[in-house]
């Protein structure tokens, strides 16, 4: 694995992620620019039945253990500092993820090696590799050059489509062992809370009246309310809306939350910051009203206005009733 | 129990990010700053803590040059030690490698159960900076954390996964935890507790020197995004807005 570069694959419940794709086919790109091997990373217990869908590498490598049959930072960490110190990769790649940023902020500090976080997209420009980062939610996108001779990044959505990284090659599977030390991790996964399921579930509706921070408060949550109900849809709503409780947890958006592909996505006072726009990757309509004209909602709507949307909101629904 | 919570100051996004056009940087002379939004939560959730089972909640932040009005609102809002760091180059975006390594040095010589963190901040370009410290410490960390139970010798904490799904984990301290929502929204203090804080409450000051990073990610350029397309704006006043709208809905079928 010297010099290659490897992905570390996702997995939930079974499952490989979107994001494992995301990142092959970013890596796919990487290997082949740089002339050399993509290695899939696959940790877990009884995993390596997954091996065959992780054809865009060319070899897949397998760490197995009951201890690692559900996530679990520490040991997970444990497990790749291991491998990365015996093998060092040009490029690691880890999901801008939950469990991705866990693991390579520990492996970096671990190994002593850097990390860039929140890539998008690389290119390659006479064997030096640039990373380019959407950061201060999504109004910049910084670039630079990932360092030599080993640099570790998550990658977040966006920038590669997940079906480019799904290859149509025979990988290699290969087994390493646990290392030593699995035993005497201080952190255990105990089990899972499945989301309640008493409310609507937005990623079914055809029709999303969401709100964001420009909302102001709880009692404008009523107008997007009648809005909805005019429309014949529901309210949804972005990450600080749900975190000040004014909407429940199942209407959040976003990359914590639901991915929807509504017929119409009415985005009302959210500035478009990359977490949220990855809950909604496609909409068929999207309309955006927000005040600040350089949000970064209005480079992906079809449609928008800088009007005040309190002011706008109980007007549409009366001309939507006529 | 004891807690520190780290708070790291960030651009306010409100406000319009220019580019310098000679370092092709982030335009600092005009930057506002402000607490991380997370972090803010992470405090929360640490006097929640502190509520429920009594101990001293510690606040750590990098200074920055203007962080006093929020330490002192920390004070306000129930927590018990407050402490800037000072050192070179902490007012020009610190990286976070940079600010972890900081943190460290200050860090070791408190006495802590749980350390808690927002999870991310809108400015994140080389990693978080609670993972980073906790590693550096040799302790367990847990990202992405809205629930904080605390037992004999541990804690319990839910970890969020997208969709809703959580994942509860148990794990010993002492840990770091990178907190990405309070169990509660984080309480408000009026001013005027806050000026109390300001004449009775003390700022402690401890100087970082020496720290070295060797894994900084440089940054070549900062750029607005290009964007393929933009949204077509409509024009007009609010209620021609309205009228253009509901008839565009039309139009496309999604209403009758």
């Amino acid at each position: 694995m010297c010099g290659e570069v490897c992905v570390v694959v996702e997995t939930l419940r079974g499952e490989v992620k979107d994001i494992t794709y995301t990142m092959l086919a970013a890596g796919r790109q990487l290997a082949d620019g740089l002339k050399t091997k993509l290695s899939a990373l696959l940790i877990g217990h009884d995993v390596q039945k997954l091996a065959g869908q992780l054809g865009a590498a060319d070899r897949v490598v397998c760490v197995e253990h009951a201890s690692l049959a559900e996530f679990n930072p520490e040991a997970y960490l444990c497990v790749l500092s291991a491998v990365f110190e015996q093998h060092k990769p040009r490029v690691v790649l880890f999901g801008h993820t939950a469990m991705g940023t866990d693991l390579a902020c520990g492996v970096a500090q671990r190994l002593r090696l850097p990390v860039a976080t929140s890539c998008r997209m690389f290119s390659l420009a006479g064997g030096t590799v640039q990373y380019s980062a959407p950061t201060c939610g999504g109004k910049l996108i910084a670039t630079g050059p990932l360092p030599e001779p080993t640099c570790l990044v998550t990658v977040m959505p966006g920038g590669y489509k997940p079906d480019e990284g799904r290859g149509g090659r025979t990988p290699t599977v290969e087994t390493v062992a646990v290392p030593a030390g699995l035993d005497q991790v201080r952190t255990r996964f105990k089990q899972y809370i499945e989301p309640p399921t008493t409310d609507v579930d937005i990623a079914k509706e055809a029709i999303l009246v969401s709100v964001g921070r420009g909302i102001q408060n709880q009692d404008n949550i009523a107008a997007a309310e009648r809005l909805a109900k005019a429309l014949g849809g529901v309210v949804s709503g972005s990450r600080p809306v749900v975190d000040q409780g004014w909407l429940p947890t199942t209407r959040l958006v976003g990359k914590s939350g639901k991915q929807v592909k509504p017929k119409l996505y009415l985005a009302i006072g959210i500035s478009g910051a990359p977490e949220h726009l990855e809950g909604v990757p496609e909409a068929e309509l999207m309309l955006a009203i927000n005040t600040d004209a350089k949000a970064p909602i209005f480079d992906v709507a079809h449609f928008g206005t800088t009007c005040d949307a309190l002011e706008l909101m109980p007007l549409l629904a009366e001309k939507l009733k006529k | 129990m004891d807690i520190v919570v780290l708070i790291k100051f960030v651009p306010d996004l409100v406000e319009d990010l220019e580019i310098d056009a000679g370092t092709g940087l982030l335009d600092r002379s005009f930057l506002r700053l402000m607490p991380s939004e997370l972090d803010d939560h992470a405090l929360e959730e640490a006097l929640l803590l502190k509520e429920r089972h009594g101990g001293r909640v510690t606040v750590l932040t990098l200074d920055t040059g203007d962080v006093d009005e929020t330490l002192y609102t920390a004070i306000a809002k129930g927590a018990d030690r407050v402490i800037k760091l000072t050192g070179d180059g902490f007012d020009q975006g610190p990286s976070n490698q940079r600010i972890a390594a900081s943190l460290r040095q200050a860090v070791s010589d408190l006495h802590f159960d749980l350390i808690l963190t927002g999870t991310q901040a809108v400015n994140d370009l080389d990693g978080f900076v609670g993972a980073l410290l906790a590693e550096q410490l040799r302790l367990p960390y847990v990202g992405y954390v809205t629930k904080v139970i605390a037992g004999d010798g541990g804690f319990v904490v839910q970890k969020e996964y997208p969709g809703g799904l959580n994942a509860e984990i148990e794990v010993s301290g002492p840990a770091v935890l990178g907190i990405q929502a309070a169990e509660k929204p984080p309480r408000y203090v009026v001013t005027s507790k806050v000026m109390e804080a300001m004449k009775t409450a003390k700022i402690e000051e401890i100087a970082v020197d020496g720290v070295t990073v060797d894994t900084e990610i440089a940054v070549s350029a900062m750029a607005l995004p290009e964007s393929g397309s933009h949204a077509e704006m409509i024009e007009g006043n609010v209620q021609q807005v309205a009228e253009k709208l509901a008839q565009l809905l039309r139009e496309r079928g999604v209403v009758a």
